[in-house]
């Protein structure tokens, strides 16, 4: 199982969310998709669109601004 | 059957238009099948090279309104246009063009990006794919 790396860093709305998801679709089934970024509103954001999809969120955490979000497809 | 959004792009100002394709990815992020229907004034952003060509709705002032906010936009690093669109059609979004505004227009298929356009059609299309919906916008 492929663990894939999305950089969000200093990217705005809507693209942490776009590039989530389209690695999202690229992934396969059982695959750990790794978002990292810096919008505040993603964070939350992000995980909405995990729980619409049905996927799995594995995490979520921030250290000075960062934050990491972890999803199992 | 995924959840669906409509969303027809009737107005070609710049503001709006940007807000058309942020709500339709935004849509497709979260897992929705989107369709996004072109007409009246929002057609013309469809033509080869005139995406992001437009004026703003308010404060346009003659073209310097859309420079001063597209510049703006760059620095704020929003996504242009063209990423957007691109972007759209890869999550597999559908661009649909009114077929008659083509005509009232005398727009054809050679003048449009028909290498993103997924059908051209009616209100009919548009009506069947609404009742479907569970968001439809008119922008």
């Amino acid at each position: 199982m492929a663990e894939i790396k999305v950089d969000c860093m200093n990217e705005t709305c809507p693209v942490p969310l776009v590039e989530t998801r389209k690695a999202i679709r690229k992934a396969s089934v059982g695959d750990v998709v790794e978002v990292r970024g810096t919008h505040p509103a993603s964070k939350k954001e992000i995980p909405m669109a995990v729980e619409s999809m049905g996927l799995n969120l594995l995490g979520v955490e921030e250290e000075d601004g960062v934050w990491l979000i972890r999803i199992r497809k | 059957m995924d959840e669906k959004a409509t969303i027809i792009v009737h107005s070609g100002d710049l503001d709006k238009v940007y807000s058309a394709f942020i709500i339709g990815l935004g849509s497709l992020s979260m897992g929705m099948d989107v369709s996004m229907y072109f007409t009246f004034w929002g057609l013309e952003r469809l033509k080869k090279g005139k995406l992001d060509k437009a004026p703003l709705s308010r404060m346009n002032m003659f073209g310097l309104g859309s420079w001063m906010i597209r510049r703006k936009m760059k620095k704020a690093g929003v996504a242009s246009l063209d990423k957007m669109l691109e972007d759209f059609v890869d999550l597999g979004g559908k661009i649909l063009a009114c077929d008659m505004t083509m005509e009232i227009m005398g727009v054809n298929k050679e003048n449009l990006r028909d290498d993103v356009i997924s059908d051209y059609c009616g209100v009919g299309t548009y009506i069947k794919e609404a009742m479907e919906s569970d968001v439809t916008l008119f922008i």
